[in-house]
């Protein structure tokens, strides 16, 4: 079938904004638009630029807005959006080039809740027990891909430079509701603090934007609890 | 030009690459270079497990794996390095779950475990529970468990920057790379003690695969443009169970849990032809199943694909063992796993070949395994070789943290045993020239067609069955699309981000790897693992029990033999 797609183009070297441009592409239902990205970029025009690596929806590389909502390209079939789709950047991120945006802040603020596991000494033989209750209790955040869709979804990241965003509490809490882990003071300090989870006014916009369907505002307030019952 | 000096540098980020850089952080100055940022590797695509012989919840002893990897290699395989292999993986596997890795628990609180295709209890009597599984994205947990070290050790990541050159001293020891920043299209010189290649695989050689569109052998090619040979190229791996027509990969864990495949008739063919471990044959035979079974009309609806019916399995264990997987089926055929059969195809999934090593994963030249000083590869690029002919369900991941550690102890080594050498004078000349002849023409035709043709012609003529003509007619197009290689057109001519040039250097790495492939495809007159000729049917272990080496040279591709490593098991006829 032919679909158009309006694609919000930018190169740094020519343009001075953001401005659309229109392709005719022709797909079958079942293709991603990431097979119709590819199309526009193989035959129409080599110079259209985003990300993308393993075409689905495991690395987390082609997050964009697509018909106005955050997805990946890769995770979303043509049939689902209509003859006329528009895509863009995620929003809240300086704008590369084309569909890419700038990464570095939106790592910044994962590394910057200590995404590591923080435990006493390990035993000398053998692994650390766990049992498997204690494992579901942080099976969802385990499943983050770190595409920034929640991040980029949530307007109150739209309006402060400084909120870690949804993405970062929610490695948070892959950690601190670890059995194993022992750093959960210091990480729910980090986000009691001015840029932590009190900015988040559970608007839901980051679980619906989720491609691994974790309960992102879910577990945002399970971290908003500990810290209520931990009276940091 | 910019200009930087490490004691170490990694080239790549994904599990092979990370678990180096662990040993060596803290310990000396080191860079990991990476196109991708780190956790987009495909590494974490990694679904089913990784292998350990803890067990956890059943006997099993290092020995029963070393044997499975043996013979699951068609005793290709380095047993030297097997053993290596199965004996560090408990303690590897362990070292992860002591970093944080999630797996999945057994009631007492261990690590679960669970069956894979052709790992057997008490060498090949039954399937036996050999594989650790965090539910069915193993891969996802360790690529994020090794990054997270990575930011906890502080190393220095060099996020998205190409590699384009290797650099060695005129005696051909390795002193370092050239990369290009992708975000400037500015060109860095790291000159370095050691060089570790750890670039990952080049399923996108073939037209269906499980493999990221970044899995083009960027690293091997470019170790094999500097001279050093690439091992065992004819044995790639095609995975039974990829989704029809797209490739994307429907784990081993789905028949491990029960998963059964099925023809046209409902038949669970895999019985007819491996009555031991049936579906859980090894993935060479598995994918030649499928193959006949199409062959001879018996496809669904006559066309080229089966079905894997899990419909019969528990729903709980489907949502809680399989849930990406069959999410996949959901989301990308519109087929719901519990109620219908998920048609499938085999997929091109891992290459077993690649840059030859020891087994401290120090870069090898010749027969007589002589090093070059420096140099080290380690993961899928790779090739110890542990694998052979054919790779075992969850050994890469062990073969990324097994020899991705022992590489980056050995650089450890090196690096405090020995100086900077001295680098080339004008080390960038020849990366400069590779760009700037791809940004040099105005017009011309792109990589689309070339890199379609040759996924296509690789697909039809070097997958699972291959057969003399076949190869020939592959080597001659391969020269043909080589031709037309040589005056392809880069539309973008930018300096930020420029992707259409980074898919065109690409093309051209794919091209390496496929020559190797099909050179080596068509010198092996035999029948081994997943190298399968229908001419020459049998294994052939006096001719051919023995590694092939391809070099580049002046006179055109040559290949010399190098010995198998034969420790403990004698070659045996493979059945299942
Ligand atoms: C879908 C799928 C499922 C799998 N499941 C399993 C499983 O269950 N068990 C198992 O054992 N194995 C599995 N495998 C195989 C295994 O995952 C891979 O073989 C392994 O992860 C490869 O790891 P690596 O570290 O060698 O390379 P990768 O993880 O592929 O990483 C390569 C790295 O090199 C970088 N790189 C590449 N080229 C360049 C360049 N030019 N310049 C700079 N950097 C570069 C990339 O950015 C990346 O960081 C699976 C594979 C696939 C595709
Ligand atoms: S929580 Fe979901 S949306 Fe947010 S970064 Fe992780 S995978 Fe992406
Ligand atoms: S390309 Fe990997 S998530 Fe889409």
């Amino acid at each position: 079938m032919e679909v158009t797609l309006r694609i919000k183009r930018f190169n740094p070297e020519q343009d001075e904004k953001p401005h659309f441009e229109e392709y005719q592409v022709d797909v079958e239902g079942t293709d991603r638009v990431l097979d119709a990205l590819n199309q526009v970029k193989w035959i129409h025009d080599g110079t259209l630029t985003y990300r993308r690596s393993c075409a689905h929806g495991i690395c987390g590389s082609d997050a964009m807005r697509i018909n106005g909502r955050n997805r990946l390209a890769c995770k979303i079939l043509m049939k689902d959006l209509g003859k006329r789709i528009t895509i863009e950047p995620l929003i809240g991120f300086k704008i590369e080039k084309d569909l890419l945006v700038d990464m570095e802040p939106f790592f910044d603020s994962y590394k910057a809740i200590k995404p590591y596991l923080i435990a006493d000494d390990a035993p000398s033989a053998g692994e650390r027990r766990q049992s498997p209750e204690e494992r579901a209790r942080f099976d969802d955040t385990t499943k983050c891909i770190l595409c920034a869709s929640c991040t980029t979804a949530c307007p109150v990241t739209w309006t402060s430079d400084d909120f870690v965003g949804p993405a970062a509490i929610v490695n948070a809490h892959r950690f601190i509701f670890d059995s194993r882990d022992s750093g959960a003071l210091d990480r729910l300090r980090i986000l009691n603090s001015q840029s932590g989870v009190w900015r988040c006014r559970t608007i839901f916009n980051c679980t619906d934007a989720c491609p691994r369907d974790i309960k992102v505002t879910d577990a945002i307030e399970q971290v908003k609890r500990a810290l209520m019952a931990e009276q940091i | 030009m910019a200009y930087h000096r490490y004691d170490a540098v990694i080239v790549g980020a994904g599990g092979a690459g990370l678990m180096a850089a662990i040993q060596l952080a803290g310990h000396a100055n080191i860079a990991v270079v990476s196109k991708l940022y780190p956790p987009r590797s495909h590494t974490g695509a990694a679904q089913g497990g990784i292998s350990a012989a803890l067990g956890n919840t059943e006997e099993d002893h290092w020995e029963w794996h070393m044997f499975d990897t043996v013979k699951g290699g068609d005793y290709l395989v380095d047993q030297d390095a097997a053993e290596v292999l199965s004996r560090e993986a408990i303690d590897a596997v362990i070292e992860l779950e002591h970093m944080g890795l999630p797996f999945n628990r057994t009631p007492e609180g261990k690590i679960d475990q669970r069956r894979f295709g052709g790992h057997t209890r008490n060498y090949g009597e039954a399937a036996v529970r050999r594989a650790c599984y965090a539910a069915d994205r193993t891969g996802h947990m360790i690529i994020q468990t090794l990054y997270q070290q990575g930011i906890k050790h502080n190393v220095n990541f060099f996020d998205e920057y190409h590699l384009l050159d290797i650099l060695f001293t005129d005696d051909g020891a390795c002193c370092g790379v050239v990369v290009y920043e992708i975000k400037t299209g500015e060109l860095h010189t790291i000159h370095a003690k050691t060089v570790l290649i750890a670039s990952g695989g080049y399923g996108r050689v073939f037209k269906i695969t499980s493999n990221a569109l970044a899995g083009t052998g960027d690293g091997v090619a470019v170790a094999y443009r500097r001279g050093i040979p690439l091992m065992d190229m004819e044995f790639y791996q095609f995975h039974p169970t990829g989704l029809y027509k797209l490739g994307i990969l429907l784990s081993e864990a789905a028949r491990g849990e029960g998963g059964i495949l099925r023809n046209n008739d409902g038949e669970a063919f895999a019985e007819r032809y491996a009555p031991t471990l049936k579906d859980l044959a090894p993935r060479d035979m598995v994918s030649r199943f499928i193959h006949q079974e199409v062959k001879e009309g018996r496809g669904i609806d006559g066309k080229d694909y089966v079905l894997l019916d899990v419909s019969h399995l528990d729903p709980d264990v489907i949502d809680q063992k399989l849930p990406d997987v069959t999410d996949f089926a959901r989301v990308y055929l519109g087929v719901e796993p519990k109620t219908e059969g998920v048609p499938i195809q085999p997929t091109a999934h891992y290459a077993m070949g690649g840059i030859p090593t020891n087994i401290e994963g120090q870069v090898i030249y010749d027969p007589q395994t002589s090093v070059v000083p420096g140099f080290y590869s380690a993961g899928e690029s790779a090739c110890v070789s542990v694998h052979g002919a054919n790779r075992l369900g969850t050994n890469s991941l062990v073969d990324l943290v097994v020899f991705g550690r022992r590489a980056g102890r050995h650089m450890l080594q090196h690096i405090q045993e020995s100086d900077f050498l001295p680098l080339p004078p004008n080390p960038e000349d020849v990366a400069r020239a590779e760009l700037d002849a791809l940004l040099s023409r105005d017009s011309g035709e792109r990589a689309t067609n070339i890199r379609a043709e040759m996924q296509e012609m690789m697909m039809d003529n070097v997958s699972v069955v291959r057969h003399e003509p076949g190869l020939i007619e592959a080597r001659d197009k391969l020269a043909e699309l080589r031709n037309r290689y040589d005056s392809v057109y880069v539309q973008d001519h930018g300096k930020t981000y420029n992707t259409d040039l980074l898919e065109a250097l690409e093309l051209g790495a794919m091209l390496d790897c496929a020559d190797t492939i099909v050179h080596g495809a068509l010198a092996r007159q035999e029948s081994r693992g997943a190298h399968y000729r229908e001419d020459f049917e049998a294994r052939d272990d006096k001719e051919w029990l023995a590694h092939s080496l391809i070099y580049r040279t002046d006179e055109g591709l040559q290949l010399r033999k190098k010995p198998v490593s034969i420790t403990r098991f004698e070659p045996k006829e493979r059945k299942y």
